[in-house]
């Protein structure tokens, strides 16, 4: 893949702490040559994630990061999108943290449609506590949480994501890198909020949802799907057992994000005013709000 | 009965929820304000919309005061129930109106002195406007019976109903008008409570505390607040959500306080001064994210405006509950700072100083108030909060230039000897940043290292310390050397300082040293304070006495009584002043 700028600017020293095999590589991977795709430098970039394997992304590369607690990536992101929309915000976590405790962020933020782009590694399971089963588990699905198997149903994050009014919905493999960068830039470049669901294999913990499971079932939505037809968008999020679509399920663009409705905004950010005012106190322009209280 | 212009006097508004106690409270204190008097008005008021017993309490006065007072003078009750709750509360030779035919046992009041009056409040209203301006026939009355100008009111009434058209004001000035002479021939010379404008008064404000916040923060630089609605703080929310665009404020409704705080604490770590704003169960929920605060070290301000506990407990009261929790809250050891603003003025300082105090340490700043601070109004001189005192301090933030001249690879947690390490905020190629919840190295990068563990947990406690040496020691209230010191943080500050004067006023001997800045605790301050107290009695709105705790846990300082309350009622003076007569003796030792 050639890129407008070189991704070895992403990479950073610092020492990976993910199983051989993981899919989270491949995420790492694509994130850095979607940036690098969209000529967004590390500096232009913010990556926030939760806490689990995958979250510790930022980490293991050189961009903007904020590693924050479980389940609160999203409203972390969108405060700092609105105090420097400028930012290219990424949120990277995993289904646990996204759609499990963090579930309502994820759809309040769908929603919201703020325009921040969130990858989730969605591997079924809990790998860092070492194999519980997650919101994305299949009923039946055996941990030591679930010794009989899993009781409830899978979370459809697709399905939530549509029904939440949610503005582009897609979803790669981490076996297929490339086809996955394309989704996450296509996702960046999309103005509103984009969601990334990646079926992530975990090859330590998880031994059911493994490359060759997914393998046996992906296919790529064609030329022939028009991704902005909701009804059939809501018919492909529910595929799953047999056949699981890869690509872009919905999109829906022109939309103002959440940042364009702001008034407040549109005059400059909360950041570059306080940047402003640190120039120029000028305490007189407060003394009217004492009318106020005449 | 000649009646005599009074300096001090109360005067008590009471009835259901939905029959405008809170409207016409407010529109007296204004009225009275702009009469050149000083007003303080408690509000109180039930978790719901319509129904329940509510009542505004507003003391007036020629000068300044700093919390109600107990008895009143003046009851206007609109329900029996009024009559019924505050029997106990109406002073001698008081009076008490009710609009209409209410059947109240009258002889209880007769005993005390107190006139008891019906005023057809319902049927002036019907007859000059309609039904729903009994409320303007009872300021007409309230103005009526204690002789108080009627123009004062009449300008109040036409600021506020400017928007539903001359009509509706013309109306509603008739009913005032013919309310002020019905109630003022009644009670002409039978109420001997009079109010006069003060000619050449000074021009004031009428604020309370959560409007002060919010001005001071928004003075302070805040341009970022998230929250989730919860009384008694909303109001903060709600006045910058409704500041002026000009000023660019930007809120965020949140869909839960977890969000809240979460939003703010990334607001700010793209560099904007952020808030949130909150009360204990909201606060429990933010408890792990002040945590990631501390851990990241980015700024982070949050009012926490208590009310009545545990659980919802009591959601519109007051209590000062939450001390012990807020100065020990979330897992882990980090650099915290706290404080307790005692008065409005206070409240604003508090609003831009915690933006300083939490981007100079770059930890979380909690400022602490409570459902009585949040709501009651006072009037403030018009200099009493100046804008040229505020300052915008932000702390150790890389400006692009400094980053521009950088030559080595910028490290946020940078080892210090102050243990503030230089802030970049994320956009400059040479500021590229990663911030972790783990422990991490100088660079952000995870690491559980024991020696890299040991230095940066004393990199962020050093700022504990640093900042100890900036927290301020009690403030002393009245004379040195008084028999009796009264210990209080927050809101009880106002009743305290009046019980002072009342004790002194009488012949005895008390001051007050009040604690605004309790975390971290200056203890060598406040052990010298301490040290001069001769008796010290710790007045708390709560059970267990938390500042005393807090006090000892410090300093090994035991105070020698404490007087509590903790029915989610404000203390007034007389309780305090009464509760030191009888030496405090059912006080729980600390």
């Amino acid at each position: 893949m050639v890129t407008r700028l070189d991704p070895k600017v992403f990479e950073a020293e610092a020492h990976n702490t993910w199983c051989p095999g993981c899919g989270d590589f491949a995420i790492l991977k694509s994130l850095k040559l979607a940036l690098a795709d969209l000529d967004i430098q590390p500096h232009q970039a913010l990556v926030v994630s939760g806490i689990g394997c995958g979250s510790k992304l930022p980490d293991y590369m050189t961009v903007n990061g904020f590693m924050t607690i479980h389940g609160r990536p999203l409203p972390v992101a969108t405060g700092a999108k609105l105090a420097n929309p400028d930012l290219h915000v990424v949120v990277v976590d995993g289904d646990g943290d996204a759609y499990g405790i963090g579930g309502n962020h994820f759809v309040q933020t769908c929603r919201r449609n703020p325009d921040i782009t969130q990858v989730v590694e969605n591997n079924q399971i809990y790998g860092l506590t070492k194999g519980q089963y997650s919101p994305t588990s299949d009923k039946g699905f055996v941990t030591t949480t679930s010794p009989e198997g899993a009781i409830e149903l899978a979370f459809n994050p697709m399905a939530v994501a549509l029904a939440s009014g949610a503005t582009f919905i897609a979803r790669g493999f981490a076996g297929e890198p490339k086809h996955l960068a394309s989704l996450i830039a296509q996702g960046i470049k999309h103005r509103g909020y984009a969601l990334i669901d990646v079926l992530q294999p975990c090859v330590t913990f998880n031994r059911v949802n493994t490359y060759e499971w997914y393998r046996e079932r992906i296919y790529h939505l064609d030329d022939s799907y028009d991704p902005s037809d909701r009804e059939a968008a809501w018919l492909r999020a529910h595929e799953w057992a047999d056949r699981i679509p890869l690509g872009i399920l919905y999109r829906v663009a022109g939309l103002p994000t959440y940042e364009d409705q702001v008034p407040a905004l549109q005059d400059g950010s909360p950041m570059t005013r306080i940047a402003r005012l640190r120039r120029d106190a000028r305490p007189e322009r407060y003394e009217p709000l004492k009318d106020r209280f005449l | 009965m000649a009646g005599v212009v009074v300096d001090d006097m109360s005067i008590m508004i009471g009835g259901d929820a939905g029959q405008g106690v809170e409207s016409s409270g407010a529109g007296f204190c204004l009225a009275l304000a702009r009469a050149g008097l000083h007003v303080f008005a408690l509000q109180d008021y039930r978790s719901q919309i319509r129904g329940g017993h509510n009542f505004y309490q507003i003391r007036l006065g020629t000068r300044p005061l700093y919390s109600h007072s107990d008895p009143v003078h003046l009851l206007l009750a609109l329900t029996p129930e009024s009559v019924a709750l505050h029997v106990d509360n109406i002073a001698e030779g008081g009076a008490v109106i009710f609009p209409d035919k209410f059947e109240i046992d009258e002889e209880p009041l007769r005993k005390k002195g107190i006139s008891v009056d019906a005023l057809p409040l319902v049927k002036i209203a019907e007859e000059h406007g309609n039904r729903l301006m009994a409320n303007t026939a009872a300021l007409g009355a309230a103005a009526g019976v204690t002789e108080f100008p009627i123009e004062f009111m009449e300008g109040v009434i036409r600021d506020n109903f400017a928007k539903k058209g001359p009509q509706v004001i013309d109306s509603n000035l008739k009913v005032a008008q013919a309310a002020y002479e019905v109630a003022r021939q009644r009670y002409g010379s039978g109420f001997r409570y009079k109010v006069k404008a003060i000619a050449g008064a000074p021009q004031r404000m009428l604020m309370n505390g959560n409007e002060a916040i919010a001005l001071g923060a928004l003075a302070g630089g805040c341009r970022f607040a998230s929250a989730y609605p919860m009384t008694p703080a909303t109001s903060i929310f709600e006045w910058f959500a409704g500041a002026p665009p000009e000023y660019g404020m930007v809120t965020k409704h949140a869909e839960d306080e977890i969000a809240a705080v979460c939003m703010a604490i990334g607001a700010s770590f793209a560099g904007a001064r952020a808030m949130t704003v909150t009360s204990g169960g909201g606060f429990s929920l933010m408890v792990e994210a002040m945590g990631l605060a501390g851990m990241a070290e980015v700024p982070l301000v949050i009012v926490e405006a208590q009310r009545g506990g545990p659980s919802t407990g009591l959601p519109t009261r007051a209590e000062q509950s939450d001390l012990l929790f807020v100065i020990n809250a979330g897992q882990g050891e980090f650099p915290r700072i706290v404080t307790a603003p005692g008065t409005v003025e206070e409240c604003f300082e508090a609003g831009w100083r915690a933006f300083n105090l939490a981007e100079n340490y770059q930890c979380p700043v909690v400022v602490m108030t409570d459902a009585f601070m949040a709501s009651a109004l006072r009037t403030l001189d018009m200099d009493a909060l100046d804008f040229a005192d505020v300052r915008i301090d932000r702390g150790a933030i890389l400006t692009s230039e400094e980053l521009d001249g950088l030559t080595n690879e910028y490290r946020r947690f940078e080892l210090t000897e102050s243990g503030m390490s230089p802030r970049a905020l994320p956009g400059h190629p040479k500021g590229v940043l990663t911030v972790p919840s783990d422990e991490h190295d100088e660079a952000g990068h995870i690491t559980e290292d024991s020696a890299n563990r040991i230095r940066m947990m004393q990199k962020r406690m050093r700022k504990l310390q640093a900042a100890e040496r900036e927290m301020r020691p009690p403030a002393l209230y009245g004379p040195e050397g008084a028999d009796v010191t009264l210990l209080c943080w927050g809101s009880t500050f106002g009743a305290c300082r009046e019980a002072a004067d009342q004790i002194n006023g009488a012949g005895g001997s008390a001051n007050v040293l009040q604690f605004s800045d309790l975390w971290p605790l200056p203890e060598k301050a406040v052990e010298e304070a301490l040290a001069r107290c001769k008796r010290a009695v710790a007045v708390e709105q709560n059970y267990t006495s938390q500042l005393a705790k807090l006090l000892r846990m410090t300093t090994g300082v035991r105070v020698d009584a404490t007087l509590n309350k903790y029915d989610g009622r404000p203390f007034a003076p007389e309780e305090i002043v009464s509760a030191l007569e009888q030496e405090v003796a059912g006080g729980h030792k600390a």
